[in-house]
């Protein structure tokens, strides 16, 4: 408990957010500088790898789009997770919710036979009820049983990346693919439009800088976001307040189970045409959404900057693999990196610490 | 006994001048003197915030000062820690007590000490040793209890044999009679006399006037982090030390003008509840309070009072028994609905229940009506509402805080139960439920609630007030209940209080027992 006598540390009354903003920065750059031991151990020089990884992600157009593609996903757990983690929602299943996502909007775009561009709004309809679907199966058991949410969101995650496999390997296996486990490929009428030749599929990008929007002020500005932060900061006054911890918790995962649905639909209907793999569909994006949302400190607005930072890390994995021949994993090192950072850093919000002078 | 717990000189004088001691915008101790010498309590009475708490942590090692200097017998010391201070001579008991419950006296008491027998226990000899102590002193305690067997009070005499056993002759005590029955305060006392006669000095912490000026020997008043005066008790009355600690006149004693009371507005009929851990807290509660009417209940911490406050606050779902409001039964009912009822209630623990640390007073000030006009339209807030209407209770409840948007969690303990107070009482009760409502408050924040809950039942409120200070109990209310193990003991008048017996029943006797024993 006692600190050496050269160090001060006192309790902040509030961190201003120019402190946060500073203190996350300097988390990155913590977790950057770490890293560059992985990078030196290669024999790489890490100056040089950040530089590739830069370019790569951000020098040319492809770099660039591959980035932003990535940012989608990302944005749209992200938003959805800054409302559960608002409403101490531990969500750890944001990858399971973008797999029911994909499977709903897949079988409306193979079976139901609906016309033009009603196929697509269907599609990303049933993409959200299916990932809030899934998201509420958790809430219900921690809002009704007392079930661990971080338990049970994980888990329900392996449930998901196994029906996605059965339904590829079985009823779903398509006729025109032989031996490979996809589904057949969608209709036309079910595939995302792209801006130009990038694989920007910019009306998922759109619904994902709405959510943040409209979840900025629902947070902010309603009686429920009001709500979820009391149920958030303290779930006993709620209690006494007459809000329904029930309720709250069903609308935050109702939100963050649909948004992650929606990044689903976004990545069969604009990027693969058809549904596959588990590990395809979701490159671990719902886990990366986590390290997004509270690197956003949960403001919902704030994701769109962490999410279009993260789509830079994603794509610069793509030229780690390329250009240095290193393994792709690199990546979930930093990412490992920035949450470690990031959580020492929320000592620094809450104390300042300097240094005594006699 | 190691040779480390032996050898502990014998403090005569503890000397502190000059003491400062700031924290961020705050000068918590501002050149603050103080001594005490063996053979005399010295008390320190101030409000909240006064510097009483900051100069016990400082003389006891928990906090370096920035300036000043602390002397015993003469020669200067200074502490990095407790554990300086503990070698000095010095112990301290907190108010909370820090024993394990499933360990017997003598364990506790042996806890983080060395063996006389190297890797193995020597209970059998703290045992003595704790037996000798406990007779010098008056401290009755069996070393092979264990401590959840314990009343509080004995809990406390545990906690004193914890410190006397370590060796220390100045004894920091803080509170320590804050959770005591009035029985317990006598002996309690008869204790420190004891102790004193044996050559120990003592500091005394509390804010009960009347027993600051039977136990102790001087006074020192802090306000502001400055010493105002240091007077003997001979010469102190309890007028002028409020006077001292507040730096104005203070009514002491509240006004308890006549009211008419009305109809029974909550009624609780053969109530039972379980406590936390299953077991019964309440085993048949009967009562009821009239509109206009204070009905006190009181009792020795940790007999129900807090699982009876639950239940009717629709927290805790009783196992037998029925609540009534107005003759409607709400039994179970959730605690939204007993809004709608009229219930407002002050809880118990106002950080944990009652506010949310992290949001802005405007914020903590519409926590139970958030959802309803003026604050809310559809689905929105209405911020320029909320606006107002804060700024207008800030105003009439008169809350010491920068702004509307200041969190709560920087406002003083005294303002954050205005705020509360404020949020409760101008949703205009028709039955109120204040637990413990000015528990670690300040002489002129108490003067307040009490002025507040007074013309609350002029305004035909029923109020259950439940609390362990019993003064204020026998200030406020109509009729006094009192509570023992989940029971009601009595209810006695306003008229025919008898504090004797009012102690009696708290102990457990039955109200007849009681009048008998105390006629």
């Amino acid at each position: 408990m006692t600190a050496p006598n050269w160090l001060k540390i006192e309790r902040r009354p509030v961190a201003s957010g120019r402190t946060v903003f500073i203190i996350s920065v300097l988390a990155i750059l913590a977790a950057l500088l770490v890293a560059a031991i992985f990078f030196a151990a290669y024999g790489i020089s890490p100056i040089y790898a950040y530089y590739l990884i830069l370019r790569g992600a951000l020098g040319n157009m492809h770099g660039f789009s591959e980035t932003i593609r990535r940012m989608i996903p990302l944005l749209l757990c992200g938003v959805g997770l800054t409302v559960a983690f608002r409403a101490l929602f531990w969500n750890i299943g944001a990858e399971g919710q973008i797999l029911m996502g994909a499977i709903a909007a897949s079988g409306v775009a193979l079976f139901s036979g609906l016309p033009g561009p009603l196929l697509l709004i269907a599609m990303f309809i049933a993409g959200f009820l299916a990932g809030a679907a899934w998201g509420l199966i958790p809430a219900a058991l921690k809002a009704k049983l007392g079930l661990n949410d971080v338990i049970t969101t994980l888990m329900l995650n392996y449930v998901a990346m196994y029906v996605v496999l059965w339904l590829v390997h079985g009823p779903w296996k398509g006729a025109s693919m032989r031996g490979y486990a996809y589904t057949d490929m969608f209709p036309n009428a079910a595939q995302l439009p792209m801006i130009g030749s990038t694989s920007i599929h910019w009306p998922t990008l759109m619904l994902g800088f709405i959510a943040a929007v409209v979840m900025y002020i629902l947070v902010n500005r309603t009686r429920s976001g009001f709500e979820i932060r009391v149920v958030g900061e303290n779930p006993e006054a709620s209690r006494f307040a007459g809000i329904s911890q029930f309720k709250t918790t069903m609308l935050v995962m109702f939100i963050s189970g649909g948004l992650a649905g929606f990044a689903g639909v976004g990545e069969v209907a604009g990027i693969y045409h058809r549904l596959l793999d588990p590990s395809q569909i979701s490159m671990g994006y719902g886990f990366t959404a986590i390290i997004v949302a509270w690197l956003a400190r949960k403001n919902p607005l704030a994701v769109i900057v962490t999410s279009f930072f993260f789509g830079i890390l994603m794509a610069g994995g793509d030229v780690i693999k390329i250009q240095l021949r290193l393994p792709f994993q690199l990546i979930n090192v930093f990412n490992g990196l920035i949450m470690f950072f990031l959580i020492g850093s929320e000592l620094l919000i809450r104390y300042k610490i300097s240094i005594r002078r006699r | 006994m190691s040779k480390q717990f032996i050898e502990q000189i014998q403090v005569k004088e503890l000397v502190a001048r000059g003491i400062v001691k700031r924290f961020p915008g705050v000068l918590a101790s501002d050149h603050v003197d103080f001594d005490v010498h063996s053979g005399e309590i010295h008390t320190l009475l101030g409000e909240n915030g006064a510097g009483k708490s900051t100069l016990m942590k400082i003389l006891y090692g928990m906090y370096r000062p920035d300036a000043g200097e602390i002397a015993i017998n003469g020669d200067r010391v200074r502490f990095h820690s407790p554990l300086d201070a503990i070698r000095h001579g010095i112990g301290m008991v907190h108010q909370h007590f820090m024993l394990v419950p499933t360990f017997t006296v003598a364990e506790n008491v042996a806890l983080g000490l060395p063996s006389s027998r190297r890797v193995l226990l020597d209970l059998d000899v703290v045992s003595k040793r704790i037996e000798e102590l406990a007779k010098t002193y008056g401290l009755q305690v069996d070393p092979a209890a264990k401590v959840w067997q314990l009343s509080v009070g004995e809990q406390q005499r545990v906690e004193i044999l914890k410190v006397l056993y370590r060796g220390a002759s100045l004894l920091i005590l803080d509170e320590p009679t804050a959770v005591l029955t009035p029985q317990e305060v006598d002996e309690f006392s008869e204790t420190l006399r004891r102790m004193i006669d044996e050559g120990h000095a003592i500091v005394f912490i509390s804010h009960k006037l009347h027993e600051v000026l039977a136990l102790s020997d001087r006074i020192t008043v802090l306000r502001s982090g400055r010493v105002v005066d240091t007077v003997p008790a001979v010469d102190a009355t309890k007028a002028g030390l409020a006077r001292l600690m507040v730096g104005r006149e203070v009514i002491l004693q509240v006004d308890h003008p006549e009211v008419a009371q009305g109809d029974v507005r909550l009624a609780v009929h053969g109530l039972s509840a379980n406590g936390n851990s299953g077991l019964p807290a309440l085993r048949g509660v009967d009562l009821e309070v009239r509109a206009g009417e204070i009905l006190g209940l009181a009792g020795v911490s940790g007999n129900g009072q807090k699982e009876l406050a639950e239940v009717i606050a629709g927290m805790r779902r009783p196992t037998g028994g029925r609540v009534l409001f107005d003759g409607t039964d709400v039994t179970g009912a959730l605690p939204g609905k007993l809004l709608d009822h009229g219930l407002s209630y002050i809880p118990e623990e106002r950080m944990v229940d009652g506010t949310v640390r992290d949001f802005s007073v405007a914020e903590n000030l519409i926590l139970k009506d958030h959802h309803r006009k003026p604050y809310a339209h559809w689905v929105f807030m209405d911020s320029a509402k909320i606006a107002s209407e804060s700024d207008r209770l800030i105003e009439a409840f008169d809350i010491r805080t920068p702004s509307r948007q200041t969190p709560l969690k920087s406002l003083s303990g005294g303002n954050i139960q205005k705020l509360i107070l404020a949020r409760e009482l101008s949703r205009d009760p028709s039955v109120l439920v204040a637990a413990q409502p000015t528990r670690g408050l300040d002489v002129s924040a108490t003067e307040y609630v009490h002025r507040r809950l007074i013309e609350q039942r002029s305004a035909g409120t029923a109020t259950l007030l439940i609390s362990e200070d019993l003064d204020e109990i026998l200030n406020l209310s109509d009729r006094i209940a009192v509570i023992y193990e989940g029971r009601i003991m009595g209810i006695v008048d306003r008229e025919d209080v008898d504090v004797e017996r009012i102690g009696l029943m708290m102990a457990g006797v039955s109200e007849q027992a009681a009048g008998n024993a105390s006629a």
